[in-house]
């Protein structure tokens, strides 16, 4: 069948599970709303957790990234998925017996001020928006790729699902929804990687094919990568690390922290009914999310091979451009594919000597999208791949979106402006909300900011300079008062922001950076996408110093904390004595 | 509340172990003692290498749920379990 048809019917029946689902799943109260009935079981709230996590970027660009960048990629595997040790042991089950419906919700309680329930939204505010757009842009790129449709078609049809299934639905509709996008993605992204594994290797296991020898051949595949990257003058694979080690680990550590500290996750571990069952789902989330996570450097590096010997078939034998294969002749039509014959001699070097250089472009997107075609699988295949990439953004986009409109509806709504609203208008301006807020997201989608490309690393510093600490100091530090939790989140964004907003310019417009984006002007050589570690630092360092100074926390304050600190009794929380 | 006070120390004593752990086996082999490491072969595997793409988040797995295990353990035996 061709593939165009077969990619419209296994994406059209994936749409139809996920609108069945929203029908089944309707949300008929606000606990239903926000919390999906607080009765979630944990392996299921895991799945849903894993799908919510993996955005498009974890499955179509992190491999491509890891190809290019080998050891130094380790950033990311390390950083997104440690982040859910800290969640599980430092956040997830205190929050879970608070029992509340948001984040804020909890700073506003704690902290006894509603001047920090607004601070916490706005930090989830921006942070959620930021992230958002680059679900909406994956979701429309991923249509126009696969389906031939024009990018606001694409983007369209993606918004009018999400509308569908989580305005009716509101978290419940969206938590079993992800249950099955977190199917159809897991699918899609092993399937392809387990053949190309086996080709390689004839080990059937990816995890294993990364460390075992070449087929018919007593060379490991890892040797052979790095020998054939030095062969062309590019950095050894397995040990070229990201600027430095101190960068490594200042990136590694903000990564883990932003995890920790992204409202979309936290607020997965107010479904389960239980504090231990918060503590097993966190588990559950990141057992559904390794298997991704340890598939993509066995992705990354075979992929990476098959193009260095696609390019270079023979040792000092280039390809010769007409005879290339299918798929880069497929790709090439996409513009994400480049080549210029310098020399005029036919053949396609590829060097890591720019100046030679004849891969002029070679997009870190291509890695996983074309690895099917590399690989020669069926049309099914790929098909299912761009199911896979549309099931990820979504259920993404829609973890965001019910963060966002709570946010809105039950922080703002109910908890500033309008505390008498009852709980039928309250699940009304809920819906209200969660309409505005995909309609903004599609409105951003449609017209991507300049600065949409580096937002998502200040998702990540927000959620670790100002919500992460925030948290961690409302549970573990019982004398931590209003004053130094406000003085802590503003100056741990404010350092954040000032960083990256100097070296990037204001708003990422380049022309204002104003000390230049040059690593010799990075603070300890440390790049503006690792500066949240540092952040949180601040933030930590002033909340305590400004708290010693002020009165400490009111006697019922200091309960709550003991009271959310022990499992017995979840379910009722403390706030109201 | 005396009972809760050891309930709650018991809790960051795991809490502790833990944290120790999840720290070495990634910024301490992942990526501080990468380099020795590398020196040692795992198959196909640099030690170091290995620690950061895959080791790393096997350790991460276990380490929850060991977490969740004894937790539930203290709960019960401090008689908070709800």
């Amino acid at each position: 069948m061709e593939l165009q048809t077969l990619t419209y019917i296994v994406v059209g029946f994936t749409f139809l599970i996920y609108v069945g689902i929203a029908i089944w799943a309707r949300a008929g109260s606000t606990k239903e709303f926000y919390v999906a009935g607080g009765g979630v079981h944990p392996v299921a709230n895991g799945m849903a957790t894993a799908a919510d996590w993996m955005s498009a970027a974890s499955f179509i660009s992190m491999a491509g990234l890891i190809a290019f960048m080998g050891y130094g990629g380790s950033v990311f595997l390390m950083g997104w998925t440690g982040g859910y040790v800290l969640l599980a042991m430092l956040l997830a089950p205190y929050l879970r017996k608070f029992g509340k419906f948001t984040v804020p919700e909890f700073i506003g309680d704690r902290y006894y001020s509603k001047a920090a329930r607004i601070v916490a939204v706005l930090c989830l505010i921006i942070a959620s928006v930021t992230y958002v757009i680059g679900q909406m842009k994956g979701i429309g790129v991923a249509f126009s790729r696969f389906l031939e449709v024009d990018y606001d078609v694409g983007l369209t049809i993606g918004m009018a699902i999400v509308f569908f299934y989580a305005v009716m639905g509101g978290m419940k509709g969206i938590t079993y929804t992800q249950i099955a996008q977190y199917c159809v993605l897991i699918l899609a992204y092993t399937i392809p990687a387990i053949f190309i594994s086996l080709n390689l290797t004839g080990n059937p296991i990816p995890q294993l094919g990364l460390g075992s020898t070449m087929a018919g051949t007593d060379v490991f595949l890892l040797d052979k990568l790095d020998q054939v990257v030095r062969e062309l003058g590019f950095a050894e694979y397995t040990t070229s690390a990201r600027l430095s080690l101190t960068n490594m680990f200042m990136y590694t550590m903000s990564l883990m922290i932003g995890t920790a500290g992204l409202p979309h996750v936290i607020i997965r571990f107010f479904t389960v009914p239980k504090v231990k069952d918060a503590r097993s789902s966190a588990g559950w989330a990141l057992v559904f999310i390794a298997i991704l996570y340890t598939t993509a450097p066995s992705v990354a590096a075979m992929a990476r091979l098959n193009l260095m010997n696609t390019m270079e078939p023979t040792s000092g034998d280039y390809l010769v451009y007409e005879e290339r294969p299918d798929w880069v002749r497929n790709w090439e039509r996409t513009g994400l594919l480049e080549f210029t014959d310098k020399d005029g001699d036919g053949r396609i070097r590829y060097s890591a000597d720019a100046s030679v250089n004849e891969v002029t472009k070679v997009d870190n997107d291509i890695m996983v999208l074309a690895n099917p075609e590399i690989a020669g699988l069926p049309n099914w295949v790929i098909a299912l791949v761009a199911a896979g990439g549309l099931a990820a953004a979504l259920s993404t986009a829609a973890g965001l979106l019910l963060a966002i409109s709570s946010a809105i509806s039950h922080d703002l709504l109910k908890g500033v402006f309008k505390p008498n609203i009852s709980e039928k208008q309250e699940l009304l301006a809920s819906r209200l909300a969660m309409a505005g807020a995909i309609a903004a997201a599609g409105y951003l989608g449609y017209n991507p900011p300049d600065f949409a490309a580096g937002t998502v690393a200040l998702a990540f510093g927000l959620a670790a300079s100002s919500i992460f600490p925030a948290l961690m100091l409302g549970i573990f530090s019982k004398g931590m008062n209003k004053q130094g939790a406000i003085a802590g989140m503003l100056a741990g964004i404010g350092v954040t922001l000032l960083y990256v907003f100097q070296h990037k310019g204001i708003m990422f417009v380049a022309s204002t950076a104003y000390l230049g984006d040059m690593p010799a002007n990075w603070f300890f050589g440390i790049e503006p996408n690792a500066f949240g570690a540092v952040g949180a630092m601040v933030n930590f360092a002033v909340a305590f110093t400004v708290s010693s100074m002020t009165a400490a926390p009111p006697e019922h304050i200091q309960h709550l904390v003991e009271d959310i600190r022990v499992p017995i009794g979840a379910g009722t929380a403390a706030a109201d004595h | 509340m005396s009972k809760n006070a050891d309930y709650w120390a018991a809790n960051l004593r795991v809490v502790a172990i833990c944290m120790v752990i999840w720290f070495v086996v990634s910024f301490g082999f992942g990526i501080i003692l990468v380099e020795p490491l590398n020196n040692i072969r795992l198959g196909g595997f640099k030690l170091g290498f290995w620690f950061a793409q895959q080791g790393s988040i096997y350790v991460f797995v276990a380490l929850i749920f060991f977490y969740a295990n004894r937790m539930g353990k203290l709960d019960r035996d401090h008689g908070v379990e709800e």
